[in-house]
């Protein structure tokens, strides 16, 4: 069966009220809602505007061209054709509607007792939907016509259960997903009966579903019914779509135009109800897509202004915007190398110039990257401070090349070792990322493909970048996964990602970014997703293999507490720009800008004792 | 692996069992007088007895079951009452014209759904809105109406096909191939918008994880990423899709047959409805059954062998 599978939002009833007012305002929605009304009111009233008695037969008529008296002609049997299409949609709608009436009382009964009181009553409808899925619903049909005989009604009440288990579903699960709601319990505590609760709370909310899941089912019974009189195992007695059908096919030579009107009957009306069907899932759809996006943006957008409030007395109350058009002509403070940072340090292998960074949307485009410059040498870790949103891991991305779909770089520069990489292509980044660049991600589990082996993740860009064979490919992981502190590498090696911890698949995803041997590691939050504990470990490992390789690093972090026991240098990033840049010492002693001073003052205020440099204080800026 | 399988055997099993008892019971029990609708209504009433203890129906349900269980179980699934034929017989003839189309239209349709799928979700656009609307439309129209216009235009108007009949494969491979394509396009329309749909869905969602971008990050190109790793993951969902859809294709085999009149399980099946031969009409609904069960099994351990987590649980 085609059941489609319920959407796990369920719109809300304020959504619902007016469904019809913006499914018309779809060209596909109102032409797929018109046609139906349509095919509805023929079949009420098509009986009575027939010119000809449906069943009269007139041996003049017999296989007649279509005429003026007689608009699409006669059939084989010599019935005037037009009267018969009329009838058969009566029938034929009539049919469908009962199976889908059977199927909605069935289905749906069964799914809100199921569902709300569990019980033996869940595992025998579970039981019973299993059975009828398992087995073509025509064969079942056929064998029960076998024994009923050719009745339409009979056949479609079968049909009606067999097609049961659509909506059984459907409502199955919303019941179980509201069942344990706070004001089903609510409703409950203050004391509505069981059937005013499954009426008033609960089919108020598979009632969307139920409507969108009737028009696909209606069309499925159409096609079946039409499909059981094409095989000549209806009531011949009765004018259909699908017996009309299976005359026009046996005079197919004859009267090729005779299976055109039962067909194109089927094939609209089947179609009119599926589209209906779709159109009705997007506006629904759209409409919870759309509000949870607007909730998810003001979270963030009050989030950041709170932030700012707080850390900035000076922009008190000021929006993002306003907070955009001052900052936008400010030059970052920069602080002069010290003589600790440049002796670690060698020749300049990123540099990153004005860049910006722009999203293109259906209102236009958004730039998330308001002109980021910054250089990184060899041998340097750079940490790229900021707060969640403030584009630095945006930067980071367009350095790879692995900005999301939409998102682009709109201006300015990048130059790795002498490449330009700010409208590189494809095929040019495919040969730099991984034997060029490597990337560190922040979330562990994530980042590594669950259907994998730990060891062919890390093998196959050993074969595929460096054309290691085999052999040499599995010993290079081996020892890489031992050098990351993995205490059995050849048991992860042969692992699955759930089968490790978060921190073993961090030290995994550390081991595929250096395996490739690349001049540059791009870590955006390396330890963010991690318990603290191993955190401090994985950092351990991290500035290790950057000493070892004498490897220039880009640390994305917000963690200050990160940069101080890593970095060399820091840029600190707030709403898309670079506010302040220079020596991690120099920053830490002289911050000058006040988004700088809070960010420290935050991990010194409220964050833990800070012994020696390098305990990370997590959660300080969260 | 082996105990995964053994168990999803077994519950196949006890699904056929049960799918018999409750076929059985409704088929022998609704069909009413069975030897006077045999032998008409002329027979006299002691012909009909006779013909009744021949059948057996004279004995209790349960025994009646019974025989039918222990000589099925032996592969004699009963005789025709009308022709007298081994229904074992008549079903495995019969079963290699049906399975060619249907298993056809399944390999047909994941691979065309496939392309498609995965066209649309990495391509976007309007190449998207197109795949989108051509597979609602598919979806939409009955097999049957495009197998009828697929007749009308390629065999009627411009020759290309024959509009009907078989030709065995041992026969003739090409002209088997030349007898099955059409009914094999008409079948998959239905089964490749809905896979199609599928794929395009779970290929968005799995493009969308993390561990894309960093493989990506890794030097693997967009084209590997995509046919080794997004596949792969999001084979899963498409293949429990084109478990169904091939139930409902052998249920659409049944009218296609009938259009392309090939001497397949669907004529068969027409003919012993009409007819209201019990006997074949039971035969039928427990070897597509055990079909079915058999193309469940195989697509869980494709299941478990594209998903590590499946297999382990």
């Amino acid at each position: 069966m085609t059941a489609i599978t319920p959407t796990p939002d369920i719109p809300t009833p304020q959504a619902h009220a007016s469904l019809l007012r913006r499914l018309v305002k779809r060209p596909l929605g109102a032409i797929s809602f018109a046609f139906i009304v349509f095919v509805g009111l023929v079949a009420i009233f098509g009986p009575m505007l027939a010119p000809y008695d449906p069943n009269k037969a007139s041996l003049q008529l017999v296989l007649a061209p279509p005429s003026a008296e007689h608009l699409l002609g006669g059939d084989s049997a010599g019935r005037d054709v037009f009267s018969r299409l009329l009838a058969a949609t009566q029938v034929s709608v009539a049919a469908a509607l009962l199976a889908l009436v059977v199927a909605l009382m069935i289905g749906v009964i069964a799914g809100l007792i199921a569902g709300y009181y569990r019980g033996w009553f869940d595992s025998v409808s579970a039981w019973f939907t299993a059975l009828v899925m398992s087995l073509p619903g025509l064969v079942v049909l056929l064998a029960a016509r076998a024994v009923v005989g050719p009745s339409v009604w009979i056949s479609m009440i079968i049909f009606g259960v067999i097609l049961s288990p659509a909506f059984y579903r459907l409502t199955y699960v919303a019941v179980t997903a509201v069942r344990n709601e706070l004001y089903v319990d609510a409703a409950r505590v203050s004391g509505l009966s069981d059937g005013r609760i499954i009426s008033r709370h609960i089919l108020y909310v598979v009632r969307a579903p139920i409507i969108i899941q009737s028009a696909i089912i209606a069309s499925i019974a159409i096609a079946i019914q039409a499909g059981l009189d094409f095989l000549g195992l209806g009531d011949t007695s009765l004018p259909t779509w699908g017996g009309m059908l299976n005359d026009g096919f046996a005079n197919i030579y004859k009267a090729p135009l005779l299976m055109l009107w039962p067909s194109l009957a089927i094939a609209l009306t089947s179609i009119a109800l599926v589209l209906l069907a779709n159109a009705m899932r997007d506006v629904l759809e759209r409409t919870v897509v759309v509000r949870r996006r607007r909730r998810r943006a003001v979270a963030t957008a009050t989030g950041s202004v709170a932030a700012v409030t707080t850390s900035i007395g000076a922009v008190t109350g000021s929006t993002e915007a306003a907070l955009d058009d001052e900052l936008a002509a400010v030059k970052p403070i920069e602080h002069r190398d010290d003589d600790r940072a440049a002796a670690r340090t060698g020749e300049v292998v990123l540099s990153v110039t004005d860049l910006r960074v722009g999203y293109e949307t259906d209102k236009g485009s958004t730039e998330v990257v308001h002109g980021v410059s910054l250089d990184i040498r060899r041998g340097e870790v750079h940490g790229l401070i900021g707060e969640s949103g403030s584009g630095k891991t945006q930067t980071a991305f367009a350095v790879l090349g692995l900005l999301p779909r939409g998102g682009r770089i709109t201006t300015g520069s990048v130059e790795y070792e002498g490449v330009r990489l700010d409208h590189a292509s494809e095929r040019e980044f495919t040969a730099i990322r991984g034997r060029r660049i490597g990337y560190i991600p922040q979330e562990p589990m994530s980042n590594l493909d669950p259907s994998f082996t730990i060891g062919s993740q890390l093998v196959e860009p050993l074969r595929v970048g460096l054309g290691l064979s085999k052999k040499a490919a599995t010993e290079k992981a081996l020892a890489l996964l031992d050098r990351v502190g993995i205490p059995d590498p050849k048991r992860t090696f042969a692992a699955y990602p759930h089968e490790i911890s978060g921190g073993m698949a961090q030290r995994v995803l550390i081991a595929g970014a250096v395996s490739t041997d690349p001049d540059l590691i791009i870590a955006d939050e390396p330890t963010t997703a991690l318990d603290v504990t191993v955190q401090a470990e994985v950092l351990d490992v991290l500035r290790g293999l950057q000493e070892e390789r004498h490897m220039a690093m880009l640390l994305v972090t917000h963690n200050f507490g990160v940069v101080a026991d890593l970095c060399d240098r820091v840029s600190v990033m707030q709403a898309g720009r670079i506010v302040e840049t220079g020596p991690v010492r120099s920053i830490f002693h002289h911050a000058e800008h006040p988004y700088t001073e809070s960010l420290l003052a935050a991990i010194l205020d409220e964050g833990p004792a800070r012994p020696p440099l390098g305990l990370s204080t997590e959660g300080a800026l969260r | 692996m082996l105990p995964f399988v053994l168990r999803r055997l077994a519950s196949g099993v006890v699904l056929v069992f049960v799918i018999s008892v409750i076929a059985y019971t409704l088929l022998y029990l609704g069909g009413g007088d069975i030897a006077r609708r045999i032998l008409g209504q002329s027979a006299t009433q002691e012909t009909v007895d006779q013909k009744a203890a021949e059948l057996g129906l004279d004995q209790p349900l349960f025994a009646q079951f019974w025989d039918w269980l222990t000589s099925a179980l032996q592969g004699d699934l009963g005789r025709s009452w009308f022709t007298g034929q081994l229904v074992a017989t008549g079903v495995s003839g019969r079963l290699a014209v049906t399975l060619s189309i249907v298993i056809g239209a399944t390999l047909v349709s994941a691979i065309v759904a496939v392309v498609l799928g995965v066209l649309a979700a990495r391509r976007g656009g309007w190449i998207d809105s197109v795949v989108q609307f051509v597979t609602v439309i598919g979806f939409a129209i009955p097999g049957f109406l495009i197998a009828l216009y697929l007749v009308l235009i390629f065999a009627i108007n411009l020759h290309w096909f024959k509009a009907t009949g078989y030709i065995p494969f041992t026969t003739s491979p090409s002209g088997w191939v030349a007898s099955v394509t059409l009914p094999i396009i008409a079948l998959s329309f239905a089964a490749i918008a809905a896979v199609a749909q599928q794929v395009r869905g779970s290929v968005l969602d799995a493009l969308s994880r993390d561990y894309v971008r960093t493989l990506r990050s890794r030097g693997l190109s967009m084209n590997r990423v995509v046919y080794k790793h997004v596949l792969r993951n999001a084979g899963g969902p498409a293949l429990a899709i084109l478990a169904l859809q091939f139930i409902g294709l052998l249920g659409g085999a049944i009218i296609i047959e009938r259009v392309f009149a090939l001497p397949g399980l669907g004529q068969l099946t027409v003919e012993a409805t009409s007819a209201g031969d019990i006997p074949i009409v039971m035969g039928i609904v427990i070897v597509t059954a055990i079909i079915v069960v058999v193309v469940n099994l195989l697509i869980d351990i494709a299941q478990a062998a594209l998903n590590p987590k499946v297999r382990l649980s």
